[in-house]
């Protein structure tokens, strides 16, 4: 097993630009020793509309910036124009992939705030929404990791079985990627009939899924060689940084909002959260492996447990004139790539005063993928991002 | 190297005899799911209109646009989607009042003409409009309160014996959990004779702001206490809240921002303190609905205004015609002083034609308004209908309030089915209780129990006091006994108008009944009495159906300085007399200062 690789500054450096007092490389483009170019934003690598702005030396890395703003539409501000009601077919498109997230964390604001008491059947469909959205996340995102060092084949597999569970939202919501379910004080619908046995005949072709992409990517001598090592973050990281989700749980740090501070009904599964320490991308990507099959069983563990009937929504102010005392609230839930929380504001009046996200890709993309791609190879770039699992429009609010 | 690393990943070649799995669009179709979220469909025969779905939606993709057919309650607007916007929310389908709006399950549309996505589903007609899948509104879940909030009212034990008012008002949160449920779309000003702007005053009820909710008042309606209690209330038949569940509690509403100002502050609330004379004067006959409301709104113009009034109190049929359960003396006074202290003058006891001719009236003054309402009582003209103890209602409603004393018996039988008859009915109830501390009041009528004219609770607030109200009954004959009536013979009545509409009843001879009673009231109906018009004036005016003097939209008549409103002229209710008032006020002021049209 090759080592994991830190970056330390006792490596032979001579081929390196030196650093100034600030540690930052100081880099003379004229000296013909380093090349500019931008990996984005419509590189197919980048997850989404963001652009890094590297500095390679031969084919190594010795400085990269992150750039956004592709993608900023201002929709926190837009929020704050609009009806609580009103908010939520704008807050799902905060987070294209997982909008679901956006939905609950937004709703739980303004039931928290508005004192709305979420129906018991409400909180076992929001629950099974938000394990489905991060099973379709996880169907892409773990064989599309080998994707990103031109393994394409376990993606293909993926996006046909994620297909079947978009159409299994189709059957439970109206859509497929914007679902618009999660709605203040409930959700928009019973489970359709025979919608479980449905899901539940599609869970076991994961059940198959998985051990084809342990022998394609997990057993594959490439992705291995490739992956590990790579892009490894230590421990202390983690709080260093701000590292959440399956980034701080493939380095020794169990973080999981579910279990630290349970919401819904998650305290009513059985789970536990999969930790590694080896904190590179071959880590990472067994953690997403792990949350994949737990997603499985928990759906599975919420389809047995949830009652067969009951109220779908609270009653709620007429949503036209629903105002909302003053007061402030940081909402959360652990979506795929970690905690995602919305700091909201209300004022006393019909609309949010101030709406702020909090996901984990700011962070991520930002300040640790800047360290994190310095020594790294020109070619292993779009791997190291897409370890992060960071979602530009999550950054653009 | 590990050399079965290097070869497990070539197990995937297993798949290349397995079949494809992707779907060959578009030459394999994927209907929606049931639920999916496609294009618009709405049921233009259920939708009013009322714009609900535009205000919902945060795209503004929703227009209102004007379609050709409409009908009662109906703006005449139907929603207009634009698919350049749209995001396929469905917040608009679950917000929708009536349940017409929603959404099919196709996905796909192909067209050249980028505007042929901005259309009117239900009007432009497509092809998925049969289509009987997609989005509708999930069961048990509502964007407002489809319940009504209850007024707190006197237990038909509290109230069986006595004349104080039943309904007890809303508390401050009640009526603005009431309020909350107003979806603002105005389809109700357009049904209310005045106009009232009912949004709008509901909206300062949520906003706890009851002076605004005055000033919206007084803008159309100069009697908010009497209206906010015994309006018929026309707005709330066609409220948009009412299709899916209750109606807002309009009439409730305005009587709690009546309720809550009180009179001391009127004059500064409303703004009227220095009012400008415009040195013209205003005669007005009658103190009725129509008469105040000429009065007050021609006060506020700057005229000189004297109201006539054959009576010892103001108020018309609001003060004689109605019950003081239903509405208080205290409650009428409170809007008539206020109407009075605008420097509005009055003298009672005068009878026009009598006392002082109408032709002196058009000398004396510069216009005069009449309003002298329906005050003659309707007989049945059956056998016996013309003994002294068969009585007509609105003379012993009169009665009741001048508090003229008159025989109470053990038994009465009450002819009608209409609010007036339940007045009546109700009136007499309590007055048996008094005396005898038992009810037999019956009150019989024509149309059937679904089809009573009278307002639902009056006829089931009239049971909870033990009045025994038969529905379905043609009267044929009282019997008098000795000088006295014994009752009523009664056949059933099946039907009451033919197959071309035309007033006939049916009935059976062979299904009679008796009913005992040694008072008779007669209560089928009022009729007006315009002898105060002499004959040679007559001739200058129009005469239309039923009597009717014919007006032109500003109540004015024939004769250019009289204008004419009211239950004479339309109605008959309280809130046509306010319109018409109203109306008329303005019909004067053009009439008089010509230069400003
Ligand atoms: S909300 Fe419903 S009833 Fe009202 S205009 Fe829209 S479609 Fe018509
Ligand atoms: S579906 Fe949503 S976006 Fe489209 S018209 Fe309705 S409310 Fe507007
Ligand atoms: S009272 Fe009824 S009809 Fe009037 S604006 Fe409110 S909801 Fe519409």
């Amino acid at each position: 097993m090759a080592k994991s690789k830190l970056f330390t500054m006792n490596e032979d450096r001579s081929l390196y630009p030196e650093l100034d007092v600030n540690g930052k490389p100081i880099v003379d483009l004229t000296s013909h020793k380093y090349v500019k170019i931008w990996q984005g934003p419509q590189h197919p690598g980048v997850t989404g509309n963001m652009s890094l702005e590297l500095t390679i030396s031969g084919d190594e890395i010795v400085e990269s910036k992150t750039h956004v703003g592709y993608l900023h539409r201002a929709f926190e501000k837009l929020l704050e124009r609009r009806l609580f009601v009103q908010c939520m077919p704008t807050s799902i498109r905060l987070c294209v992939a997982e909008p679901d997230t956006n939905e609950y964390v937004i709703s739980n604001a303004i039931e928290e705030l508005g004192n709305i008491e979420v129906p018991e059947m409400a909180q076992w469909l929001r629950m099974l929404s938000l394990e489905m959205a991060r099973l379709q996340v996880l169907l892409r995102q773990v064989p599309g990791q080998a994707g990103t060092f031109a393994l394409g084949l376990g993606y293909q597999w993926g996006s046909y079985i994620r297909d079947l569970i978009l159409d299994s939202f189709e059957e439970l919501t109206g859509g497929r990627v914007y679902h618009m379910y999660i709605i203040p004080g409930g959700v928009r619908g019973l489970l359709p009939d025979g919608f479980k046995a449905r899901l539940l005949e599609k869970l076991k072709l994961i059940d198959e899924f998985i051990p084809k992409i342990d022998k394609l990517i997990f057993n594959n001598v490439v992705f291995e060689s490739r992956a590990r090592g790579l892009a490894y973050i230590p421990k202390e990281w983690v709080d260093e940084y701000g590292i959440y989700g399956p980034a701080s749980r493939g380095s020794g740090v169990s973080r999981d909002v579910r279990k630290t501070n349970p919401y819904l009904k998650y305290d009513q599964l059985d789970f536990e959260p999969f930790v590694t320490t080896e904190g590179d991308v071959y880590a990472r990507t067994e953690v997403r492996r792990a949350d994949l099959i737990m997603t499985v069983d928990l759906i599975r563990q919420i389809l047995d447990k949830m009652p067969e009937k009951g109220d779908i929504k609270a009653e709620t102010p007429n949503v036209l004139h629903w105002k909302i005392p003053k007061g402030e609230t940081y909402s959360k839930c652990e979506s795929s790539r970690g905690e995602y929380g919305m700091y909201f504001v209300t004022d006393g009046s019909a609309m949010p005063r101030r709406v702020n996200l909090k996901g984990p890709s700011y962070t991520h993309a930002n300040a640790l993928l800047d360290k994190l791609l310095i020594n790294a190879n020109i070619a292993d770039t779009a791997a190291i991002m897409v370890s992060l699992a960071t979602c530009p429009p999550e950054i653009e609010r | 190297m590990d050399l079965k690393k290097l070869l497990t990943p070539f197990t995937a070649w297993g798949n290349i005899t397995k079949d494809p799995v992707t779907i060959k669009d578009p030459f394999n179709e994927r209907p929606g799911a049931d639920r999916y979220r496609g294009f618009h469909k709405n049921d233009i025969d259920q939708c009013i209109g009322c714009g609900t779905c535009e205000v919902i939606c945060e795209n503004e993709a929703i227009d209102l646009v004007p379609v050709s057919d409409s009908k009662d309650g109906d703006s005449g607007l139907r929603p207009m989607i634009d698919y350049g916007r749209c995001c396929w929310c469905a917040l608009c389908v679950d917000i929708c009042t009536t349940n017409s709006l929603s959404l099919s399950n196709e996905y796909t549309w192909v067209s050249t003409d980028p505007e042929d996505f901005r259309f009117v589903p239900g009007v432009d007609k497509k092809d998925w409009d049969n289509n009987e899948k997609g989005w509708k509104k999930p069961d048990n879940y509502e964007f407002y309160s489809l319940k009504r909030v209850h007024m707190d009212e006197l237990s038909p034990e509290e109230r069986s014996d006595s004349f104080i008012e039943m309904m007890k008002g809303y508390s401050k949160e009640q009526a603005q959990q009431e309020a909350d449920r107003c979806v603002q779309c105005g389809i109700c000003t357009a049904t209310c004779p005045a106009h009232m702007g009912i949004p709008e005053y509901i909206k300062a009820i949520r906003n706890d702001d009851l002076e605004e909710g005055l000033r919206i008042l007084y803008d159309t309606n100069p009697l908010p206490e009497i209206c906010g209690r015994i309006c018929t209330h026309k707005c709330e038949t066609v409220c948009s809240m009412g299709h899916k569940g209750d109606p807002i509690s309009i009439r409730w509403l305005k009587r709690y921002i009546a309720d809550q100002n009180p009179s001391e502050k009127y004059k500064e609330i409303l703004e009227v303190e220095n009012l400008q004379p415009k040195g013209k004067k205003v005669a007005i006959i009658g103190s009725g609905p129509s008469g105040l409301s000429a009065a007050h709104y021609l006060a506020l113009m700057g005229y000189e205004v004297k109201i006539f009034e054959k009576l010892e109190a103001a108020g018309g049929m609001m003060r004689y015609g109605i019950p003081e359960y239903r509405l208080p003396y205290d409650q009428i006074d409170k809007d008539i002083d206020y109407i009075l202290s605008l420097g509005v003058e009055i003298q009672y006891n005068v009878t026009i034609g009598k006392d002082i001719t109408l032709d002196q009236l058009g000398k004396d003054y510069d216009a005069v308004f009449s309003g002298t309402g329906l005050h003659l009582g309707r007989s049945t003209g059956i056998p016996g209908s013309d003994n002294k103890h068969v009585y007509a209602s609105p003379d012993l409603l009169r009665w009741i309030v001048e508090g003229k004393e008159f025989e109470v018996p053990e038994s009465v039988v009450v002819i009608g089915g209409g609010n007036v008859a339940m007045d009546i009915t109700r009136s007499m109830a309590r007055l048996q209780m008094v005396k005898y501390g038992k009810v037999q009041v019956i009150a019989t009528a024509l149309e059937t129990e679904e089809n009573l004219p009278a307002d639902l609770e009056e006829v089931v607030e009239g049971r909870e006091e033990a009045c025994i109200i038969n529905a379905g009954w043609a009267p044929v004959e009282i019997e008098i006994k000795d000088g006295v009536p014994t009752g009523l013979h009664v056949v059933k009545c099946n039907s009451l108008f033919d197959s071309e509409g035309r007033f006939n009843p049916q009935t059976d001879p062979n299904v009679k009944e008796f009913w005992p009673g040694t008072m008779i009231i007669e209560s089928i109906g009022q009729g007006m009495d315009l002898s105060y018009i002499s004959e040679e004036f007559k001739t200058k005016l129009e005469f239309g159906p039923r009597g009717r003097v014919q007006t032109d939209e500003y109540f004015q008549t024939g004769v250019e300085w009289f204008f004419m409103g009211g239950d004479i002229i339309e109605g008959p209710d309280v809130i046509h007399g306010i319109a018409n008032g109203h109306k008329a006020a303005v019909g004067i002021d053009i009439m008089l200062n010509p230069e400003k049209n």
